[in-house]
């Protein structure tokens, strides 16, 4: 018998008490207590947020994203044999983005793969798949030469995105960052220093150091930036010890030197606004285990070219066969708002499709959606009806994404 | 957080003042709180028939849509215009932002609607902020 994961009721962040200290809205989201928005008395909301992030830079806390690392000789092969994207072409501190595939070449999760050492390999991956991800990543490498570590709950992991997220990452790496621990905490001082970021490439990351002191006892160890994001801006993500007392001054830090920035905290209110304008996937609407990878638009992360991954000989059928359906993207022409789940129905009002996500997007301040329509529907330019409380409001299909960061000299 | 006595409210978060035999209805400044960044209301047409506890209209915020109830049977005599270019105008001040004025049918509806006193304990209980 191996002891299976299962998420227990309703998780915390480390960070939950400075999110309701803010005075956030908390709503449960996969099992976790999240803050969605924070007020207006300190400058918030999803719209001031996700604009925030487009023109300056936002701070979200998106701890709840788990983390599987690979680590042994068979490292390389087994992240190769159940991810669709090819990790031989990634350097020591490069990331890429892929996914993890049932055999029928349909979602198990999609996730960042970091290449950390030589022969070790971190996964990031949702917060709703935490548990299936693990058992699945586990059950599948078995006949490798290769340990498998769920280090979910270890990392508090804190997003720094916009276009001025570059700036708020270079005050900070001008001095260390000190802190004391108190009553329960593992150690006594602890200073952290975040790297010079000011060089690292998208999809890049680089340690930061930390010293940390406990009585006369003295360790050094690293954390994380990397150079990703979900919200189509540039933007980090750190990764810090997950203990409360560093994880709220590092948050606090952050916050206070972003503050000339014009940052703000971000919730997943906006987190989904951003990411839906730049059509950053979302596990459970575009992509899951009945959606396959053509029919999600992810062609340019699966190599297929690479050796046998799980799912590569169902998507290669598949490519075969044709596919009958496709992600699309939609803008209301009507007035009206697509939301999640609502039925997409041809300009004769016959059901043809669904969506999978739908919002105002804040930025571009158009009513827009993802949804799934058949093959012969799916080009720019068609108009189709979205069936809101009965009736159905004019969309067109528009190309993607939607919103797409202007280039920065 | 503070509720005109002059109004009355629903258990669905609306809003209603009467003057003489006009009623004037909007929602709540806890229910645009819950909602968040209102991007849109629907709202009946100048003629529409109003029925107590039925739905009139819905209201859409970044996140979510919600259903509007009228609070009391009537005619809909005015619309506020305002309302289709600047619905934001709601999260600003929900208890001046109306959205429509109405003719009352029966006005003795009325009486079984909350106080300014029992709908803030009833929010209190509800939402606890």
């Amino acid at each position: 018998m191996t002891p299976v994961e299962t998420a227990p009721a309703i998780r915390k962040t480390a960070l939950n008490a400075v999110h309701r200290q803010l005075g956030a809205k908390m709503v449960e989201f996969n099992g976790w207590d999240m803050p969605v928005e924070y007020p207006a008395s300190i400058g918030c909301g999803i719209i001031a947020e996700h604009m925030a992030v487009r023109t300056g830079v936002g701070i979200f806390d998106v701890s709840h994203m788990g983390d599987i690392r690979l680590a042994g000789r068979e490292a390389l092969a087994s992240v190769q044999h159940i991810s669709m994207n090819d990790a031989s072409r990634l350097a020591i501190g490069q990331a890429q983005y892929s996914a993890l595939l049932y055999p029928q070449g349909t979602f198990v999760d999609d996730v960042i793969v970091h290449r950390l050492g030589d022969e070790e390999y971190l996964l990031v991956i949702n917060a709703g798949t935490r548990e299936k991800d693990f058992n699945w990543v586990r059950d599948n490498t078995r006949d490798f030469d290769c340990a498998v570590d769920n280090l979910s709950d270890d990392y508090t992991q804190i997003a720094i995105q916009g276009p001025k997220a570059i700036d708020l990452m270079c005050k900070l790496s001008q001095s260390p960052l000190r802190m004391e621990g108190t009553a329960g905490d593992s150690f006594s001082f602890r200073s952290i220093s975040f790297p010079d970021v000011s060089a690292l490439k998208f999809y890049w990351f680089t340690p930061g150091q930390i010293k940390t002191t406990n009585g006369g006892h003295k360790q050094n160890s690293e954390f994380m930036v990397a150079r990703t994001g979900y919200t189509g801006e540039d933007g980090f993500e750190i990764y810090v010890p997950s203990d409360e007392t560093t994880s709220a001054r590092v948050w606090n830090e952050v916050l206070d030197v972003g503050k000339e920035f014009g940052a703000v905290p971000c919730g997943l209110g906006a987190r989904n606004t951003l990411r839906l304008e730049a059509k950053l996937p979302l596990y459970g609407h575009e992509i899951s285990d009945t959606i396959n990878v053509w029919e999600a638009r992810l062609d340019r992360f699966c190599k297929t070219e690479k050796p046998g991954f799980i799912g590569r000989e169902a998507l290669e059928k598949a490519r075969a066969a044709g596919i009958t359906r496709t992600l699309v993207g939609l803008e209301m022409v009507e007035r009206g708002i697509a939301r999640d789940g609502y039925r997409i129905l041809n300009i004769d009002g016959r059901e043809v499709g669904y969506v999978t996500s739908g919002s105002p997007a804040p930025f571009l301040k158009k009513n827009i959606a993802l949804a799934y329509v058949p093959i012969e529907m799916g080009g720019n330019g068609t108009e189709l009806l979205v069936e809101i409380r009965g009736q159905g409001i004019r969309a067109k299909i528009v190309p993607t994404p939607f919103y797409k960061k202007p280039k920065r000299t | 957080m503070s509720y005109p006595a002059d109004f009355k409210y629903t258990k669905e978060h609306e809003w209603i003042k009467v003057e003489g035999n006009t009623a004037t209805i909007g929602i709540t400044t806890y229910a645009q709180d819950s909602l968040g960044d209102i991007v849109f209301v629907e709202l009946p047409k100048v003629g529409a028939e109003l029925a107590a506890g039925k739905t009139f209209g819905s209201v859409e915020s970044v996140k979510a849509v919600s259903d509007l109830y009228a609070p009391a049977s009537g005619t809909v005599t005015e619309v506020n215009p305002e309302l289709a270019t600047a619905p934001e105008k709601i999260n600003k001040d929900a208890h001046s932002a109306w959205m429509l004025k109405m003719s009352l049918k029966n006005p003795g509806e009325l009486n079984s609607l909350l106080s300014a006193a029992d709908y803030e304990k009833f929010v209190a209980e509800e939402g606890g902020h």
